[in-house]
């Protein structure tokens, strides 16, 4: 029979508290994909909860949904409800780029850090920036290459940023709509205990672009070997943010889905790193002076092998 | 009326009093006003509030004289010469040139609407359009290194006057930087200070970077 003091309204510490009393207990989510409401999660951020969490461990229980606040519902042509998702302070941003350029294996990025609170500063910026540092760079990358050429004429190459933002916020966006809309639909035949919200894979994903940066910069040394060490590493490091991300939410699912799943994700990162190096950066020449030919449209390109 | 007439003061209580309403130093009597005077009058009164804003942008203090009465005519002007000047580098036709007046014109608006929708949405109290008028008002000291840049290239365009150039457009970007923070920074919660300055010093950035890479046909 239930007690009185079932039926009384329990604050959110006394969840946690029950959790902690009892770790097993089944955690259901109520996720439903056409909700909006889903997406306005208030803020409850105290730093007792982190150490809450991860003793109870962070990979795939649903406690931050029940412990999530109560939602502040604004209809979505006001102001308000916008500003829900630019509700992050200086130090939480700092700490998700931090999470996202140096996992910690076992951890799940947006457990950790995105807690019901996405947030779309990080991926907006993130994005400009990378925007405007990989046509930066690759653009100074191309005047070194070229310098002391006698016909080298120096092009500010200013339609590649157009190309450049189209690509990256493409990728930033339109791939985690993508995922979100297969993982839904898994969802719907496979009962994960995992699943995450669009702004939440949004974030992952523009967090996960935020290595890119200073690799960008790096790619300006014109070495072959040195490019392709330095997109080696970040791929690893952000494929990683993003397969440590997924996996929990595909692991249950039919074993070759859930692989091509993530063997999607990493491909598609991988083709955005490799794509960007080689349309924005133009190959390394080597040393000695190049004879130019007036037959051939410009130099002729000798790469080292 | 028949009671009015009754109504009467005695003669021995002397009444005084102005007819005249004091006017005030801010009255909106002037507004009305301004329909009747000359032209000249009112263009003057412009342009002089749009000189003080440059001036206060040069030398950044706290005055709330930008903010308080922002003005769109500065920001346009600055723009409009900005991509002016800018125009006709690499003019040759060919897809990699420099910005066209277009996108100069595009980047710089739409690049301010942008930090001033960020910055409201992390919480900002200023309003839009004061925004907008402090972040073009501090294109100047950009727009003064441009014409620098392109006294300096009439010059010559070796190494020297590279570097020239450099050193102007990265001290320019930097006040620019710097005056605009000035300004915007008080209005913005206490902890989230730097995620509204970094899109400004992007902002700048970007256009610092058009202004170095001009190289005339």
């Amino acid at each position: 029979m239930a007690a009185v003091d079932d039926l009384k309204f329990q604050e959110f510490d006394d969840a946690a508290n029950l959790l902690a009393a009892n770790p097993d207990a089944t955690t259901i989510s109520i996720d439903e994909p056409a909700e909006i409401p889903k997406n306005q999660r208030g803020r409850l951020q105290e730093p007792g909860r982190e150490e809450d969490d991860e003793l109870l461990g962070t990979d795939d229980s649903d406690k931050t949904e029940l412990l999530a606040g109560q939602k502040k519902s604004a209809p979505f042509w006001t102001f308000e409800y916008y500003q829900m998702f630019f509700d992050v302070d200086t130090y939480q941003v700092l700490d998700r780029i931090k999470g996202s350029v140096f996992p910690v294996p076992g951890k799940n990025f947006v457990r950790l850090y995105i807690r019901s609170n996405p947030d779309l500063y990080g991926p907006f910026w993130i994005c400009a920036t990378l925007v405007f540092t990989i046509a930066v760079s690759g653009n100074l990358s191309n005047f070194f290459i070229h310098l002391g050429k006698p016909t080298y004429h120096y092009v500010p190459e200013f339609r590649k940023v157009s190309i450049a933002a189209t690509t990256i916020y493409a990728y930033a966006w339109l791939v985690p709509l993508a995922l979100w809309g297969f993982l839904m639909w898994r969802n719907s035949k496979v009962m994960n205990i995992v699943s995450y919200s669009f702004l939440e894979i949004v974030c992952v994903y523009g967090y996960s672009l935020f290595i890119y940066i200073p690799t960008a910069i790096l790619w300006i040394i014109p070495q072959k070997v040195v490019r392709w060490v330095l997109m080696m590493f970040s791929l690893c490091l952000s494929g990683s943010v993003l397969v440590m991300t997924f996996w929990p939410a595909v692991r249950d699912d039919n074993r070759r889905i859930a692989l091509a799943t993530v063997g999607t994700i990493v491909l598609l990162h991988a083709l955005l790193a490799v794509g960007c190096l080689a349309y924005f950066f133009d190959a390394p020449e080597v040393d000695f002076p190049v004879p130019i030919t007036p037959a051939h449209n410009g130099t002729t390109v000798i790469t080292k092998s | 009326f028949a009671g009015l007439a009754d109504v009467s003061i005695s003669e021995d209580i002397p009444v005084e009093g102005e007819i005249t309403v004091p006017v005030g130093s801010h009255s909106p009597d002037e507004d009305y006003s301004t329909l009747d005077e000359p032209v000249k009058d009112t263009i003057m009164r412009d342009l002089k509030a749009v000189g003080k804003k440059f001036v206060h942008v040069m030398y950044p203090k706290k005055s709330s004289a930008l903010l308080r009465d922002w003005d769109l005519w500065g920001p346009l002007v600055l723009c409009v010469s900005l991509a002016l000047m800018l125009q006709g580098g690499s003019a040759d036709s060919k897809d990699d040139g420099g910005p066209q007046f277009a996108e100069v014109f595009v980047i710089i608006w739409f690049g301010a609407v942008v930090i001033t929708l960020n910055s409201k949405l992390l919480g900002g109290t200023i309003s839009f359009f004061q925004s907008l008028c402090v972040l073009g008002y501090c294109v100047l000291p950009l727009t003064v290194a441009m014409l620098v840049c392109r006294l300096v290239l009439l010059a010559g365009s070796g190494t020297v006057s590279f570097i020239i150039r450099l050193i102007v457009v990265v001290a320019m970007f930097g006040w620019s930087t710097l005056a605009s923070t000035a300004f915007l920074a008080d209005s913005q919660p206490p902890n989230r200070k730097a995620l509204v300055v970094y899109p400004i010093f992007l902002f700048y950035f970007v256009i610092s970077w058009m202004i170095l890479t001009f190289t005339p046909q």
